[in-house]
Parts: structure tokens; C-alpha cells; sequence
């Protein structure tokens, strides 16, 4: 089932007694998530990811705009409606219950033609369980569950009555790194054999980036850029993106475009045939540099040895961070001690953004 | 025994002293007075040991006749007090605006004098040469006959007693129902919302659930409460509570200690201990039914 969001807009009353100024959550959302994909809501926190969730899945009503499924206007149905299944950051287990009550809830809430019987009930528990592989453990409450388990309670219980869509807020946010690996994979695994449309929220880029077919990379309850990971690391659309995305983030530096050259401190380090004179950033992928050129001046203030790479890390006095890093192949000679040295810079791991709308200057 | 050994029984040393002085010793002499036949006060003399006491309490109307009304309040008001402060809760948990202004007016008996509640149930109850009671006047306005509720027939009195206990007891058990309503977290209504759970469904299946250790608690106190009433009967009909047929069972064990016909700490030992061993038998009870249905998280 494809979700079509139209115009859609959430602003919330200010809570602030001096300022009654609205909050714009989400502002003018118009995109399509295509059938069948796993889509990720990207963004810092705060930015309106959750409440576009909670759009989406109904349990907050848009103050503009409209939200499909498929063809069918779903704005104004209520949730329990909608046909969609939402996982909890906190997982939301009822902790009373045993595992397999748990997933057997929303069962329970079929009514008429729809209603199964207990051994339907249990079946079908059974299926989704195996699914993601908590059958052993269904007779166990929440408590006695690791927190992987627990997520895959919930995400079994979100399953069970095959939700059109399936919607996750942060899913992975309360594992701990080795887990959230795992259970990234597994997610994916999960939507690829059911083929549900998934939606999930993440501040972590990484997350993103691993295991989404298609991206929506938001700030401010504004939506920057929507497109495949790699796209959009390949080819973001504005500073924020850029920096967004990518670990080690992307080095920014600020410069001036002259005659088509971008221009530090009197030096040209950086071709921009047909670039009109302005001032702008010059942002740099680690994986950006290469060493031991002539272009880009810099001062190295230490390299670090990870088996087949070696960071850089120098400083610029033109640069936004204090701590540069650049990522070389361990086969470069690149000297131990501090020192000013040069490097060229990749054309396809270079962006320019204007410094006045930071929007990406392509050329 | 090593120094180190010895410290913590040192600190511990003045709270064991005021315990054993004032908690420990009185309660183990309370079951010794109980089993002394024949004891007397002045001369610190008695026949026998044996279970006199016990079988002349029990044997003794005003007894069963406190034992009844003991037990018909805590029935009556355990359930229903908590009950309806649960209901009071919810509504209250539901509404935003005036919100405070209830929480505030229904918590008000909890800070009320004694004394003045005490004055207001008589505007409401007692029939006087001037009135005949708020209440009467509302009967009789709905065509009713006057009853006397306060030396009128038992059930009045019973009614007029309960209804006291209820009102007494209810704002602590609304403040305690509404802060762990208030303590469920938002995301189980939700998660319940998206799987289209009824709404009796929820409060059945997780608002009581997760709600469940209070209430238990609420119950347990309510139970213990309520068999050691006393106040809210003199406050109501006096000190001549066997008179009036109103006795409780602590009331009893006053009378037979200091009343007009006191002077027995054998019979008002004997007594105590019976309250004891019911209250003990009807908390283990508890316990064990809630073994079952309580879910501490």
C-alpha cells in the first residue's frame, strides 16, 4: 500500500504563557512512499519526525493537508481504522500479559465476520512470532525480556493483524550498538519477506543509511531531501544534508568563488568552471582528499593507522570545525609528525553551497 | 563477636529500645491479659490461665452485636469507598478544564475538622425539636416519611455510619487512584488506540491491570481501616455507643477498659485479640487473592 502525503501540515498551540505563538511540526509535507518500501524519517531531534508518524498512523489529526493509503483518502478515519500497525520507541508492552497475549491483543478487538476463534487466535500468534523469532519465549512477560526481544514482541503484536503499513518510532534507539545492528538487519529482513509498506523514524544517519530503500531527510518540520541513501550522500541538495549525513561528517570550509576557481586565503584550490562570483562553502567528504597534491594547504595535526585506511586529522583556519578529518589509503605516505602539507581535492566528493541560502551550487 | 559485628545493633540500639518499650511489650502483655481468668487491675492477681476471656466475650451480646456492625461496615464501605473513588478518578483524569478546581474540593474532607464534619452530618441527619434534618426535608419533599437517622431504626443508623466511613475515607483513596491513573503511561492507551480496543476493553484490560498495586493497597488499608473504626461512631452517636446499638469492635475493647461498665483488661484483651486474628485472616486472604490478579511492574 502506498502512502501519499498531501500538503500536510501539524501545528500545535504554544504551550510557552508569554508566547502563543504556534509550533509548526510539520510544514506542507507533500510526498509519495512508494508500495512495498522501507522508508526511513530522518532527522535531529525535534525536527517532526514522530508527529509525522503520528500523522500517518492517525493518532493525531493534521491541521492542513491530507494523508493517503492507496487510493483511499484515510485523513479523516480514526485509527483503530486505518489498518496500520505502530511500534512504540518504549515498545508499549503491557507488562501484565505474557508474550503471546501480547501479540494475541489486537486480535482480540476483531469484531463480526472477522472475529477468530482461540485456536485461530493462537495460530496466527504462532505465525508472527516465528516471523521474528520469539517463539521460545512465549510464555514469558515483557519484564523477563532483553530489549531486543522486547522490540520484537512489538514489532510481532504491530504484525499480527497485517497492517497495511507498518510504522516504527525509533526503533532501534533503545538497543545497545551490537543489538541495534542485528536488529537493523533483522528489521529489513522482516519487511522483505512480509512486503509491508514500512515507515520508521531515526535520528541516527548510519541507521538510515544501512537498511532504507528510499530516505526522507528532514529539519524543522521541513523536508529537505527524499531519495535513496546513496543519493543523497552522493548529491545533497544543501549544506544541512551534507553535514547531516556521513560519518565522519563532511569538512566545510568557507571560501569565495573567483573566474571560476573556489578561492582560500589567496589560494585556488578548487575548480568551478562557470560558477558566478560569490561567496560560498566548499564541502569535503573524508574520502575527498587526496594526499600529498598541490592545491589545498593544511595543517596535519596527527594520522591515525585503521588497517587500511589512515585519517588525517589537520586543522584550517578557513574551516567551520576545529578538527578536520580526512580518510587515505593506508598505502599513501603520509608522515607522522604535525606539519603543513597539500592536498587535491575529488571533484564527485566536492560540494559548493551558497553561503547566503546554503543551497548547492551545481555546475 | 567481632566489633564490627556489634555497630550496627549499637545504631539500631535507640529505635529497638522505644519498639520493645512501647510496641513489643504491650502486645505481648495484651495476649497475656487475654489469657489471665479472673485478673484484677488493683491487685495484679488472677485465678488460672485458660480461655475464659474468649468465651465470655464472645458470649457477650454488646460483643456480637459490635462484631455485626463491625463487619457490615467494612462490607459495605471497603468496596463501595473504593469504587466510587475510582470512578471519581477517572472522570477527573478525563477532563482538562476545572480540574484543579475538583481535585481541590474533593480532597477538602481530607483537611476538614473532625468536629465540623461531625456538625454538618448532623444539619443533614438529626431530627430535632426545630427540624427534621436536611435529609427528612428532601424525603418529604419526594413524598417520603421522616426517618430518624440518628436514634431512629438500625438500618438509618447503619446507613447514616457508612455513609459517614465512605465520605470520610474517600479523598485519599481519589488522590491515591488519580496519581497512579495519571502515572500510566500515555503510550499503552495508544498502542491499545491502534489496534482498535474498545473502551471497556482498556480500562478492563490495562487500566486496571496497571492500576492494580494501588487499588490492592487501597483495599488492604480500606479493610484494616475499616474493622478499626470507632471515632466516626462516637462522633456520630455518642459515647453510649452499646446504648445505641452502634458498638464497634474497638469501641467494645474501649468500653471494657475505661466505659461505665469498664475495668476488665482481660475482657478488653480478649477482645483486641479477636480483632487481631480477623484482621490477620482477612489481610492473608487478600494476599493471597492477589497473588493473582495484581501485577507490580
Amino acid at each position: 500500500m502506498k502512502v501519499v502525503l498531501k500538503h500536510l501540515t501539524k501545528k500545535f498551540p504554544g504551550k510557552n504563557k508569554k508566547s502563543h505563538e504556534e509550533v509548526i511540526a510539520v510544514n506542507d509535507f507533500d510526498f509519495e512512499i512508494p508500495d512495498g518500501k522501507l522508508v526511513g524519517l530522518l532527522g535531529p531531534s525535534g525536527c517532526g519526525k514522530s508527529t509525522t508518524l503520528n500523522l500517518i498512523s492517525g493518532l493525531e489529526a493534521p491541521t492542513e493537508g491530507q494523508v493517503f493509503f492507496g487510493e483511499d483518502d484515510v485523513t479523516n478515519v480514526p485509527v483503530e481504522n486505518r489498518g496500520v500497525g505502530l511500534v512504540f520507541q518504549n515498545y508499549a508492552l503491557y507488562p501484565h500479559l505474557t508474550v503471546e497475549e501480547n501479540i494475541i491483543f489486537p486480535l482480540q478487538n476483531l469484531k463480526g465476520a472477522e472475529k477468530l476463534t482461540k485456536e485461530q487466535m493462537k495460530e496466527k500468534a504462532l505465525e508472527v512470532a516465528k516471523l521474528v523469532q520469539i517463539e521460545d519465549y512465549m510464555e514469558r512477560k515483557p519484564k523477563a525480556l532483553s530489549g531486543g526481544q522486547q522490540q520484537r514482541v512489538a514489532i510481532a503484536r504491530a504484525l499480527v493483524k497485517m497492517p497495511k503499513v507498518l510504522l516504527l518510532d525509533e526503533p532501534l534507539s533503545n538497543l545497545d550498538a551490537r543489538l541495534r545492528l542485528q536488529t537493523r538487519e533483522e528489521l529489513r529482513r522482516i519487511q522483505k519477506e512480509t512486503g509491508i509498506t514500512t515507515i520508521f523514524v531515526t535520528h541516527d544517519q548510519e541507521e538510515a543509511m544501512s537498511i532504507c530503500d528510499l530516505m526522507v531527510v528532514m529539519k524543522a518540520g521541513v523536508v529537505h531531501q527524499i531519495g535513496r541513501p546513496q543519493d543523497i550522500y552522493d548529491d545533497p541538495k544543501n549544506l544541512f544534508v551534507a553535514q547531516f549525513l556521513g560519518t565522519p561528517p563532511i569538512n566545510v570550509f568557507t571560501g569565495k568563488v573567483e573566474n571560476g576557481k573556489v578561492m582560500i586565503n589567496g589560494d585556488d584550490v578548487f575548480d568551478a568552471p562557470g560558477v558566478p562570483d560569490q561567496e560560498v562553502y566548499l564541502a569535503v567528504r573524508p574520502e575527498g582528499f587526496i594526499p600529498n597534491g598541490s592545491r589545498f594547504r593544511y595543517m596535519r595535526e596527527r594520522r591515525e593507522i585503521m588497517g587500511r585506511d589512515v585519517s588525517i586529522i589537520f586543522t584550517h583556519e578557513n574551516a567551520l570545525n576545529p578538527n578536520n578529518r580526512a580518510i587515505v589509503s593506508a598505502e599513501e605516505n603520509i608522515p607522522e609528525q604535525p606539519g603543513e602539507a597539500f592536498f587535491d581535492l575529488k571533484p564527485a566528493k566536492t560540494f559548493l553551497f551558497s553561503r547566503e541560502t546554503e543551497e548547492r551550487i551545481r555546475f | 563477636m567481632k566489633n564490627s559485628n556489634l555497630k550496627p545493633w549499637l545504631y539500631l540500639l535507640p529505635a529497638i529500645i522505644f519498639l520493645v518499650l512501647f510496641m513489643v511489650y504491650p502486645l505481648v502483655d495484651v495476649f497475656i491479659y487475654s489469657a489471665e481468668e479472673e485478673y484484677n487491675s488493683a491487685s495484679q492477681t488472677y485465678s488460672g490461665i485458660g480461655t475464659y476471656n474468649f468465651s465470655y466475650v464472645l458470649h457477650d451480646p454488646y460483643f456480637l452485636q459490635a462484631l455485626k456492625n463491625t463487619f457490615i461496615l467494612v462490607i459495605i464501605t471497603v468496596p463501595l469507598s473504593t469504587g466510587i473513588a475510582l470512578l471519581i478518578s477517572l472522570g477527573l483524569n478525563s477532563i482538562t478544564r476545572l480540574r484543579d478546581f475538583f481535585q481541590t474540593t474533593f480532597f477538602l474532607p481530607y483537611v476538614t475538622n473532625t468536629l465540623a464534619v461531625g456538625l454538618v452530618f448532623m444539619i443533614l441527619f438529626k431530627k430535632t425539636a426545630y427540624s427534621e434534618g436536611m435529609v427528612n426535608l428532601l424525603i418529604n419533599a419526594f413524598g417520603g416519611k421522616s426517618v430518624d437517622f440518628i436514634d431512629g431504626p438500625y438500618w438509618a443508623k447503619m446507613f447514616v455510619l457508612c455513609f459517614y466511613t465512605i465520605w470520610i475515607v474517600l479523598p485519599f483513596k481519589i488522590l491515591i487512584l488519580t496519581s497512579a491513573l495519571a502515572s500510566v503511561n500515555q503510550d499503552y492507551y495508544n498502542a491499545a488506540k491502534v489496534d482498535g480496543t474498545g473502551k471497556f476493553r482498556i480500562f478492563t484490560k490495562i487500566t486496571l491491570p496497571m492500576i492494580s498495586p494501588m487499588l490492592f493497597y487501597l483495599v488492604i488499608t480500606g479493610f484494616i481501616g475499616a474493622f478499626k473504626a470507632y471515632s466516626d461512631s462516637v462522633a456520630l452517636f455518642g459515647t453510649d455507643l452499646n446504648a445505641a446499638g452502634m458498638n464497634t469492635i474497638v469501641g467494645y475493647v474501649y468500653d471494657m477498659l475505661y466505659g461505665d461498665s469498664g475495668g476488665y483488661p482481660s475482657y478488653a484483651s480478649a477482645a483486641a485479640v479477636i480483632l487481631f486474628a480477623i484482621v490477620l485472616t482477612i489481610t492473608c486472604i487478600n494476599l493471597m487473592v492477589s497473588k493473582k490478579h495484581v501485577h507490580y511492574t
